[in-house]
């Protein structure tokens, strides 16, 4: 009974609970995921990345039902200095930024997460799709990428903003669309490998259909690797979706990210530098802290691997 | 070799085909260039319907992609459309743009290639040492830095080195607007100080994000040489440090780096464009955004052909320098 929740805490792994002291606690059978996991929670740095994470998140989505100014209210003063009305101060038309910076925080993080769950459905299930099948569908998988790679994301993603809509999911579906080729030349390349061992070719003389082995059998056993690149492809679309937002082809105003806040804002940078700098702030921390628990999740899958980040 | 370079170019044709009406389909639907005309005081229908036929868009888009595909091959790129706008041609736009931001580009890649291999290697060699240390969390840093965010921060603490001149009693050398575009005048060092000031911020700017790739890259890769059985078998024949580094190691380290430096032409693009519309320059990135706003076909077409070409240029490059690099793969 008191061995239930070894897999929701983590301390759990080196203290034996009391009930089991009839048994050999040295034996005590551990699954791959709570062998992982373990390591995962010993790993100092992703922990602390964790712990910032959570806090960017709780500060973006439970923030402004705390905070007494809306992002959208202007009845402040322009340019006020940091006070303790305003911790951050207020912009040219009087938005404080603290209530800007978490709904800039909130839709960022919204757009990154999206946008790193489709890539990886997509990337993973193409990926799988062609280095299972091979032949055709592998070609044709191979010759997608080829031209998405020729045509520049941020011009795509310019006319797509200005010719349909600037609104969130618009920008996350542009972002995705380029995003899925990485997760999918990986899963490709783990599954041309995994395709020619024994217990594919088991389950193969067995009858599995394509769709079973892909998903019962090929994915459980890079699931590694896509928990890592799908971590990365938060971190690249934080990024990206800043940038595309900072030159204006991204979230359109009056909504707002971080990137709409740094551009409406960094002409401030000589005059008054904390208006660049919180936006600056939670931006580098929230994509340093996703960046830091990937490599900790790779640490973590895979501990032979000598700990050198590429 | 030249019958793999052919067969490359060959291959890429269909691609850009594909990849061009792509584009076009999708500027094409985007939005009508001629929307803003009707709400123009004493615009009438006819009017609409005698610019819609004299720019061709009363025709199907797969025939307007034909006739816009032969101009483009003939060397006609067409001429802006924007309303209220001189009729610019769309040749000289992107060419001269192009130039600007080509400049840019060539040389913030160049020094971050050197600079990210030196420090690659010195960190690898040393591993574990405070250098190392040192280097590894600054590339993880800048690598998790936004790009626009580095432009900004150069380009007002790096003006401030005026001030500084100035006290000195001496020129004030750096500027953030972009290249003149009739070049530079004067005497030789006049050239060469404008150039120099007007190139040093954005250049550091964009040098820095590739650098934080190169460098993480190299090291990793020089690692990975270093503990290779090839490399051990060198140093036990008493093949000395430097040599073992340099002639062995070295060179076998380049080629992921060599991949990476044109695979990431798109990459290096995109960071030129957000530090030229940082520093104000008129290059790609001002033109596509411009072009953007004002909704401008031909422009785009001849903004995205260019650049998928030149992406596909790379692309080739990068695989015949792999072949040079890399004797073990033979192209053809």
């Amino acid at each position: 009974m008191a061995n239930i929740n070894l897999a929701s805490e983590g301390g759990v792994v080196n203290s034996a609970p009391q009930s089991d002291s009839h048994e050999f606690d040295a034996t005590k059978t551990r699954t791959q995921g709570q062998l992982v996991l373990g390591r995962f929670l010993r790993h100092r740095l992703a922990m602390v990345s964790l712990g910032v994470f959570v806090l960017l998140v709780l500060f973006a989505f439970l923030g402004p039902f705390i905070w007494t100014y809306d992002f959208e209210d202007v009845s402040s003063k322009s340019y006020q200095p940091m006070s303790g009305t305003h911790p951050l101060g207020t912009t040219q038309v009087g938005k404080d930024m603290l209530a800007l910076l978490m709904r800039g925080t909130g839709y960022s993080l919204q757009i990154a997460l999206i946008v790193a769950a489709l890539a990886t459905a997509i990337g993973v299930i193409f990926g799988a799709l062609a280095g299972y099948l091979r032949g055709f569908v592998d070609t044709a998988l191979m010759r997608l990428v080829d031209l998405l790679l020729i045509i520049p994301q941020i011009a795509v993603a310019a006319i797509v903003v200005k010719g349909f809509s600037g609104s969130w999911y618009v920008v996350a579906l542009v972002l995705a669309s380029f995003a899925w080729m990485q997760i999918a030349r990986i899963t490709r390349g783990e599954t041309l490998s995994l395709a020619q061992r024994e217990f594919i070719e088991a389950a193969r003389a067995c009858g599995a259909s394509t769709p079973r082995i892909i998903f019962k059998h090929l994915v459980p056993n890079m699931i590694g690797s896509i928990t890592v690149n799908a971590t990365l492809a938060i971190a690249t679309a934080v990024l990206t979706e800043a940038a595309l937002s900072f030159l204006g082809l991204g979230v359109q105003p009056p909504d707002t990210s971080l990137g709409v806040i740094v551009l409406e804002n960094y002409g401030q940078f000589l005059n008054r530098p904390w208006l660049f700098w919180g936006p600056f702030i939670v931006l580098v921390s929230l994509s340093l802290a996703v960046n830091f628990i990937g490599d900790g999740l790779r640490d973590a899958f895979d501990p032979r691997q000598t700990k050198v980040r590429a | 070799m030249i019958r793999y370079i052919i067969r490359r170019l060959l291959i890429s044709i269909p691609i850009l085909l594909i990849g061009s009406f792509a584009c076009y389909v999708l500027v094409a639907t985007a939005g009508n260039p001629l929307a803003e005309m009707r709400f123009r005081p004493g615009v009438t229908d006819a009017d609409i319907r005698a610019a819609e036929a004299s720019l061709g868009l009363d025709k199907p888009v797969v025939i307007r992609y034909w006739n816009w595909l032969m101009d483009f091959l003939s060397g006609d790129w067409g001429q802006s459309i924007a309303l209220g706008q001189a009729k610019t041609a769309v040749f000289p736009a992107v060419t001269d743009a192009l130039w600007t931001t080509g400049r840019l580009v060539i040389g913030a890649e160049l020094l971050a290639l050197t600079l990210g291999v030196s420090v690659g290697v010195l960190a690898a060699v040393r591993q574990y040492s405070i250098f190392d240390y040192l280097a590894t969390s600054t590339a993880f840093l800048m690598f998790s830095m936004p790009i626009f965010c580095v432009a900004v921060i150069v380009k007002n603490y790096g003006i401030q080195f005026n001030n500084v001149l100035e006290s000195m009693g001496l020129e004030r050398w750096l500027t953030t607007a972009g290249p003149r575009p009739g070049g530079f005048s004067g005497s030789i060092g006049d050239v060469i100080f404008k150039y120099t000031g007007t190139f040093l911020l954005p250049t550091i700017a964009l040098m820095l994000i590739s650098f934080a790739a190169y460098s993480r890259f190299e090291r990793a890769s020089m690692l990975e040489i270093l503990h290779s059985d090839f490399v051990r078998t060198a140093r036990a024949k008493g093949i000395s440090q430097s040599r073992v580094i340099f002639r062995h190691a070295f060179r076998n380290a380049l080629i992921p780096v060599a991949t990476l430096f044109s695979l990431n032409f798109g990459a290096v693009l995109s960071g030129a464009i957000i530090t030229e519309t940082v520093f104000g320059w008129a290059g790609m990135g001002t033109l596509l955004v411009s072009s953007v706003r004002q909704f401008d076909p031909p422009m785009l077409m001849g903004w995205l052909a260019v650049t998928a070409s030149l992406i596909v240029l790379f692309n080739l490059i990068a695989d015949i320098v792999y072949g040079i690099l890399d004797p073990r793969i033979r192209l053809g």
